[in-house]
């Protein structure tokens, strides 16, 4: 029942079948000269879970009013629903936003706020009070119709404006870093309640956010941009487990990033060793760039494992310890263990070859899906 | 310690108020109850009832009104566009400054433009519509009022419209809102406290103009200022001006009332 709003509006054939529901293709977006986006092509499926993910200034919340409609693209096509959306105004669109403020009108309570989409759209006072209380029931505010605005918490505001937003039956919803106010119990507990939600309602959420954990722990996809364009997109496993590039490996989740060279296919050679991989389709003796996550690092005891160094500096970080060594080369590994070890103390580290993810200096995502597709399947045989 | 430095701090305030808020108005109370011989009376009271005062009272509050709607009705458009200017200080400084030359310089400038064989008159003359008389007419008296007052309904109505969250708008164009729309239930609803504070900034002063009335409208609108005027200056029946200051510190109280605690925060 939570489907669109009135498909005859957009629709090109029967909607249902058609998977995408939204799409950029070489969209560019500039203010006063000063690019902010630049030629960005995704495809948006129905019923899914998208976060666009990225420092600020990345332009994550550029394309989401873009999909909006309360900015046009400077160039290249949006189309929704298979039809051209660049010059629709945001009111003739079937996408509804929580905005990071929430924005709740402050003169009217939680029962007028969520009717305000279904009192533009002229329903009648029967039709209005039941789809309210349902939109309420399902962000967990029953009760809470004749609520003042400012009485509310946040975390309540937030729920009054995804049900604001829902109540509209959107094909699409918006959500501008819509937790970055609350407290981290309350954001986590959002988290889940917010993809139990998308998962009921069975809408395509697309989600702004600067918090790669957040992104980590909701998406179905996720885009990660830096200035103005998509460095890497793919399912949160794929984008953790094998970043394109440094800036991926970086911003998410925590990365020893080592230079090296690729000897050739499923052996590389950095720390002044040798060591097996499984990454292949390099140049022999290209110069690549190496990372391994600090907890696929594994302690042991000095002389074992593939590698020796000495501890620098060890945290308690709660559940692991968080110690950084340096090898012979002068290079710094981050280690996250459940084990610690002294200050100044020679130990080994044991990694498996899986662990070691190889990137390739400047290779587009095309290039990079191709290459890593051309050995993922064959290692099953 | 402290509580009585506080009192301390009062004092200018509570004399300053006694001596010329609480006194000239317990003074106008009291000269209402006295006829022009001295003796005590209600007849003031009586006499205001008659239709005469009673006429007075509509024109006055009907004038009132007009140059209050009026002046909204440029004002708001006036502040909103105000708000989307690039060089709004230099714009908000052109509106204020008309207001600090004196109100009877103004009237009199108007007098120039709008008399017979006056700017305004020959051009009406030229463009063919022929002359027409314009000064000392209702028209001139709230076309002159309106242009006093606008600076003072858009300062406020800016003000509520710069701190109106732009969040708000785009949430209710988001909603499916058209610009009317968001206009008519957020925006409108959201700077109601500036146009509050605006309404009464224009219609007490409005309710009790008296030296325009006799210098625009020629005493042809002869509103309850006017009457005051008359009864201490002319007649120098102080109780009659004193009773018809009580009505109008009564309507002006009503006003206030009306238009919420908008006013009353402000000060």
């Amino acid at each position: 029942m939570w489907q669109g709003r009135c498909h005859s509006r957009y629709s090109a054939g029967d909607p249902m079948t058609e998977k995408t529901i939204i799409q950029f293709d070489h969209v560019a977006k500039r203010f006063d000269g000063e690019t902010i986006l630049r030629d960005i092509n995704f495809e948006i499926e129905r019923g899914k879970f998208y976060t666009l993910l990225g420092p600020s200034g990345c332009g994550k919340t550029t394309i989401l009013r873009l999909i909006a409609g309360f900015l046009e693209p400077s160039e290249g096509t949006i189309t929704f629903d298979g039809q051209l959306v660049n010059k629709i105004p945001p009111n003739k669109r079937q996408v509804n936003t929580v905005f990071q403020d929430y924005a709740l009108f402050p003169h009217l309570n939680v029962f007028e706020n969520v009717a305000f989409g279904l009192r533009i759209n002229k329903l009648a006072n029967k039709e209005i009070e039941p789809r309210v209380k349902e939109a309420l029931h399902f962000v967990n505010l029953d009760g809470y119709q004749n609520r003042e605005i400012a009485d509310l918490s946040g975390g309540q505001k937030q729920r009054v404006a995804i049900a604001r937003a829902i109540v509209n039956r959107p094909q699409v919803l918006l959500l501008d870093e819509p937790l970055s106010a609350l407290d981290l119990k309350l954001r986590t507990a959002m988290q889940v309640e917010l993809r139990q939600l998308q998962r009921r309602l069975g809408i395509t959420f697309i989600f702004v956010t600067h918090d790669q954990e957040e992104a980590l722990a909701m998406s179905d996809e996720i885009f990660v941009l830096n200035q103005g364009k998509i460095e890497q997109s793919g399912s949160p496993r794929s984008i953790y487990d094998e970043p394109i590039n440094r800036f991926v490996a970086d911003f998410i989740g925590e990365s020893n990033i080592i230079p090296g060279t690729m000897l050739r296919d499923r052996v590389v050679s950095f720390a002044g060793k040798t060591f097996d991989c499984v990454d292949q389709g390099f140049d022999e003796m290209e110069s690549v760039e190496i990372v391994i996550r600090p907890e696929d690092l594994e302690l042991k005891p000095q002389g074992e494992g593939m590698l020796q160094v000495r501890v620098e500096s060890q945290l308690f970080r709660g559940v692991h310890y968080e110690m950084i060594g340096k090898d012979a080369d002068g290079n710094s590994w981050m280690i996250h263990s459940t084990k610690s070890a002294q200050i100044g103390e020679a130990i080994g580290l044991f990694f498996e070859p899986e662990a070691i993810h190889v990137m390739r200096h400047g290779e587009t995502e095309e290039d990079f899906d191709r290459r890593l597709e051309s050995y993922e399947g064959a290692d099953h045989d | 310690m402290t509580k009585k430095l506080t009192n301390t701090y009062l004092i200018p305030y509570v004399l300053w108020i006694g001596l010329f808020v609480i006194a000239p108005l317990a003074m106008v109370l009291y000269y209402s109850f006295f006829d022009i011989q001295g003796h005590f009376s209600f007849e003031n009271y009586v006499r205001f009832f008659t239709p005469i005062y009673l006429r007075m009272t509509v024109s006055s509050i009907g004038y009132a009104c007009l140059i209050t709607f009026f002046t909204l009705l440029i004002a708001y458009p006036t502040a909103y566009l105000l708000t989307k200017m690039k060089n709004r200080r230099l714009w908000l400084m052109l509106i204020i400054l008309p207001t600090w030359i004196n109100v009877l310089l103004k009237a009199y400038a108007f007098i120039g433009l709008l008399s017979t064989y006056g700017p305004v008159d020959t051009l009406l003359a030229l463009s063919g519509i022929g002359r027409k008389q314009i000064l000392f007419t209702g028209f001139s008296f709230v076309f002159v009022s309106v242009y006093l007052f606008i600076p003072f309904m858009i300062l406020p109505i800016y003000n509520s419209l710069e701190k109106l969250n732009n969040s708000f708008v785009e949430a209710a164009y988001d909603l499916g809102a058209s610009a009317w729309a968001t206009f008519r239930r957020v925006i409108f609803p959201l700077t109601l406290e500036g146009v509050k504070s605006g309404v009464q900034a224009v219609f007490i002063p409005a309710l009790s103009l008296f030296m325009l009335t006799r210098l625009i409208a020629g005493n042809r609108v002869i509103t309850l200022g006017t009457a005051i005027e008359e009864h201490f200056l002319v007649t120098q029946d102080w109780g009659m001006g004193a009773t018809i200051a009580v009505f109008l510190i009564l309507a002006m109280i009503v006003v206030m009332a009306l238009m919420g605690k908008g006013w009353l925060k402000r000060w």
